[in-house]
């Protein structure tokens, strides 16, 4: 739970785009570690091929947000969250 | 080979040069010279065998079956109408072929000079740019000409007519660089379509009048029709269609167009403006002879203007220098000759004269051709002199030309121009007085040309010198056949047998021939004593023409023609220095003929700028009127009321528009607030709605702290 928020936190307070998607991978070990917490409490292994499939799209999900940031620096030469603001009307 | 295999296919006729023409101006870009040569000159080949051998087969026919005619489909097919005559009559135009011994005339004159003169062309315009325009537009000439000869009815005709006339323009033009001979191009198109305004009116006339227009018809409904001799509505259109012809054919006051219209390649003027397309007019006159021949005013206008045109011609041809518009007055001069036979009423004889003065006019152009040639293009003949012995082939067939216009018995010209002036003699002593001098003046100015050419000191400049030669032999031999048929076309005409020849065309039909035509009314050997009234006079004429001590007439004109040939031998053989002298001592009246009576000028002044000025006028009221006071105006008003309603739609329709767009602007004031852009804040908006919804949950499914520590 505690790295739950510190995650949550990081995504929501930093400005590097990288600290935010490891932030980003933060939260999802943090959903892994309950998700196998859990499943041990439970006796049961899905929680664990939940906390693989995690893993997998963790990876996917890196690649692709390095991916866009790459495209996203060489348009606009910056790497700061503040100055993406074309999300808007 | 069936019997009569050509003339079954008289149709093909036109259709070679057509496909030849067609091919030209559609692919002759593409094609090698050999090739334009065997597609052009071939098409006009086979359309010559085509013709000869219908000739032949026709001539096999025993005379009273001397008319063909065929009709390969309706054309114009307009119903039943009621002439002016008051007769019912089923008036309809057929796309058909006539071939009767006029045709014979015509078609062999046209394919046989025309197939020389292509093969002349081939030589001439070696060294043109353009080889295949030139073939293209010569074969269109072609097939307008043989459907004009060909056609059995007037307004199929005048198809070929109006062909001729634009081929007659694309080939003036054909150095179409030169800004000379585009005018001249536009000017014979607009001259002859004033004669071509009285054609058709003249068709419609007929049409109107007689109830038909095909040329076999004509003597029959003429006689049904109860015309009396000298009737106002058939002298109408006689006279209407003379003015036709005189545009095609030069005449006074239409000749302008004709020595302008030497601005084209050689081979043009020849085959076009001297033997073929000009003779239209006489052709034309001779195939409604049966009009002319009951309208006596139109027949002495006819006469009138064609011996005018003759001596008019001829005296300006007496002081040009250039040697192509010698001929082409000569050329005018000529054709005023073949109206003045129609206009006496010896058709044949103008028929005759017109065959014969294809060959040695032919013949003249294509030699004239040929000393252009050799000479590098100089036409002036001052700058020409002592070629006889530099060129000699040319010159032979020159000199038989120039015998042979100057009415040299045995050749050509002088049976034709001989039987002519026997016939005027016998209607009108002036006519023939006038077409005596006219036959000395001939004589002169064409041995002038030739003294100036071909004899004498050499004028020539040296760069012309340098390049003298005596032309290819594509060019020769046309030439030296030519000369042949300027020796012996006449001979056909001794003892009136070509007048016998073409009389079934022209008499009104006897009982045996309507018997072979193919529209024979049934009632007509009971009119039979009608047919005889109206050529009674010409039956008159001809006895008086043949009472005239005949041979006297022509030692008379050969005496006119001798005298011209030594004057002109005199002047500029024997004494050079004096047709100087006397174009000083004569000064006012020299300038006048130099300047051909100021003809174009007057024309210009009368016509040309007047119209002109008409122009300006249009143009003016255009401007101020039409532009200015209703395009303009129109325009004006449109603005004026559109600033009102402009103001409207910018303050009021625009202004709703925008109020409303202002009004939800200011509303969406607060959610805008929210929508930073920025990534960051969208993601912990993210992560407080989701706090927000667990909360709620939470709330709502009752959970206690206590659940989570059982």
């Amino acid at each position: 739970m505690a790295m739950f928020l510190i995650g949550v936190i990081g995504v929501v307070t930093r400005r590097n785009v990288i600290v935010i998607l490891m932030s980003v991978e933060l939260i999802l070990n943090a959903v892994n570690i309950n998700l196998i917490a859990f499943s041990r409490l439970a006796g049961s292994v899905e929680g664990q091929v939940f906390a693989i499939f995690i893993i997998t799209d963790a990876a996917a999900e890196a690649a692709v947000g390095l991916g866009i940031l790459i495209a996203f620096f060489r348009n606009r030469e910056t790497v700061l969250g503040d100055e993406m603001d074309l999300l808007k009307w | 080979m069936p019997t009569e295999y050509f003339l079954a296919h008289v149709w093909l006729i036109p259709l070679f040069p057509l496909a030849a023409a067609a091919v030209m101006l559609l692919f002759g870009r593409h094609l090698a010279k050999a090739a334009v040569n065997v597609f052009c000159v071939g098409g006009v080949f086979l359309s010559m065998v085509y013709a000869f051998g219908a000739i032949l087969q026709l001539l096999a026919r025993p005379v009273s079956q001397r008319v063909v005619e065929y009709v390969l489909f309706d054309w114009l097919p307009a119903g039943a109408m009621h002439t002016t005559a008051g007769q019912l009559a089923r008036f309809d135009a057929p796309w058909g072929y006539l071939f009767d011994p006029l045709t014979v005339v015509m078609l062999g004159v046209v394919t046989g000079v025309g197939f020389l003169i292509h093969v002349y062309s081939i030589g001439y315009m070696a060294h043109e740019s353009g080889y295949y325009r030139f073939f293209g537009y010569l074969n269109l000439f072609m097939f307008s000409m043989l459907t004009l000869v060909l056609a059995n009815n007037v307004l199929e005709m005048f198809v070929g007519w109006e062909g001729v006339g634009l081929c007659s323009y694309l080939l003036i033009g054909f150095y179409f660089h030169k800004k000379s001979a585009t005018d001249a191009g536009k000017k014979a198109f607009i001259v002859n379509r004033i004669g071509d305004a009285g054609f058709i009116l003249g068709v419609f006339l007929m049409a109107g009048t007689l109830g038909t227009i095909n040329f076999t018809q004509l003597w029959p409904a003429i006689l049904s029709g109860n015309f009396h001799h000298g009737d106002a509505a058939l002298t109408a259109i006689a006279l209407l269609l003379f003015v036709g012809a005189t545009g095609k054919s030069a005449q006074l006051p239409l000749y302008v167009w004709l020595p302008d219209a030497m601005e084209g390649p050689t081979p043009v003027s020849a085959l076009i403006h001297a033997a073929t397309m000009v003779t239209a007019g006489v052709y034309m006159v001779v195939r409604t002879s049966a009009i002319f021949s009951m309208a006596p005013l139109a027949l002495e206008v006819m006469a009138g203007v064609g011996a005018a045109t003759a001596i008019f011609a001829a005296s300006i041809g007496v002081l040009q220098t250039d040697i192509k518009k010698v001929l082409a007055y000569s050329t005018i001069s000529q054709l005023g000759y073949m109206f003045l036979a129609c206009g006496v009423g010896a058709f044949s004889a103008g028929v005759f004269h017109l065959m014969t003065h294809a060959f040695f006019k032919g013949l003249l152009f294509l030699s004239a051709g040929s000393v252009i040639h050799a000479m590098s293009g100089e036409q002036d003949m001052l700058k020409m002199g002592g070629l006889a012995k530099k060129i000699p082939t040319t010159y032979r067939t020159m000199l038989v030309a120039t015998l042979a216009i100057a009415g040299i018995p045995p050749l050509a010209g002088f049976f034709s121009k001989d039987e002519i002036l026997g016939r005027a003699f016998g209607v009108s002593h002036l006519l023939w007085l006038v077409g005596l001098i006219t036959a000395g003046v001939t004589a002169f100015y064409m041995f002038r040309l030739l003294f100036l050419t071909f004899y004498g000191e050499s004028r020539v400049s040296p760069e012309a010198e340098h390049h003298l030669h005596e032309s290819p032999a594509s060019m020769t031999v046309p030439l030296a056949i030519l000369a042949l048929l300027s020796i012996v076309g006449g001979w056909v005409g001794i003892g009136g047998r070509f007048e016998k020849f073409l009389e079934p065309v022209i008499s009104p039909p006897t009982i045996g021939m309507m018997a072979e035509g193919p529209a024979s009314p049934p009632n007509l050997s009971l009119r039979h004593d009608e047919v005889t009234a109206p050529s009674a006079p010409r039956e008159a004429e001809k006895e008086a023409g043949e009472a005239a001590p005949e041979s006297l007439l022509m030692i008379v004109s050969v005496a006119a023609a001798l005298v011209g040939i030594g004057l002109a031998y005199f002047l500029y053989l024997k004494r050079t220095d004096l047709p100087a002298k006397i174009a000083a001592s004569a000064g006012g009246l020299y300038r006048l003929v130099c300047e051909k009576y100021y003809v174009d000028q007057i024309y210009d002044a009368m016509f040309v700028n007047r119209t002109k000025d008409l122009a300006l006028a249009l143009g003016a009221f255009d401007r101020i009127f039409i532009d200015g006071l209703f395009v303009n105006g129109a325009g004006r008003l449109t603005r004026a009321t559109s600033v009102i309603s402009a103001w409207w739609d910018k303050w009021f329709v625009d202004g709703l528009v925008n109020l409303g767009a202002r009004i939800f602007w200011l509303v969406s004031y607060p959610v805008r607030m929210l929508q930073t852009g920025r990534v960051g804040s969208y993601a912990l908006l993210i992560v407080l709605g989701l706090l927000v919804f667990i909360g709620c949950y939470i709330h709502a499914a009752g959970f206690k702290m206590e659940h989570l520590w059982p």
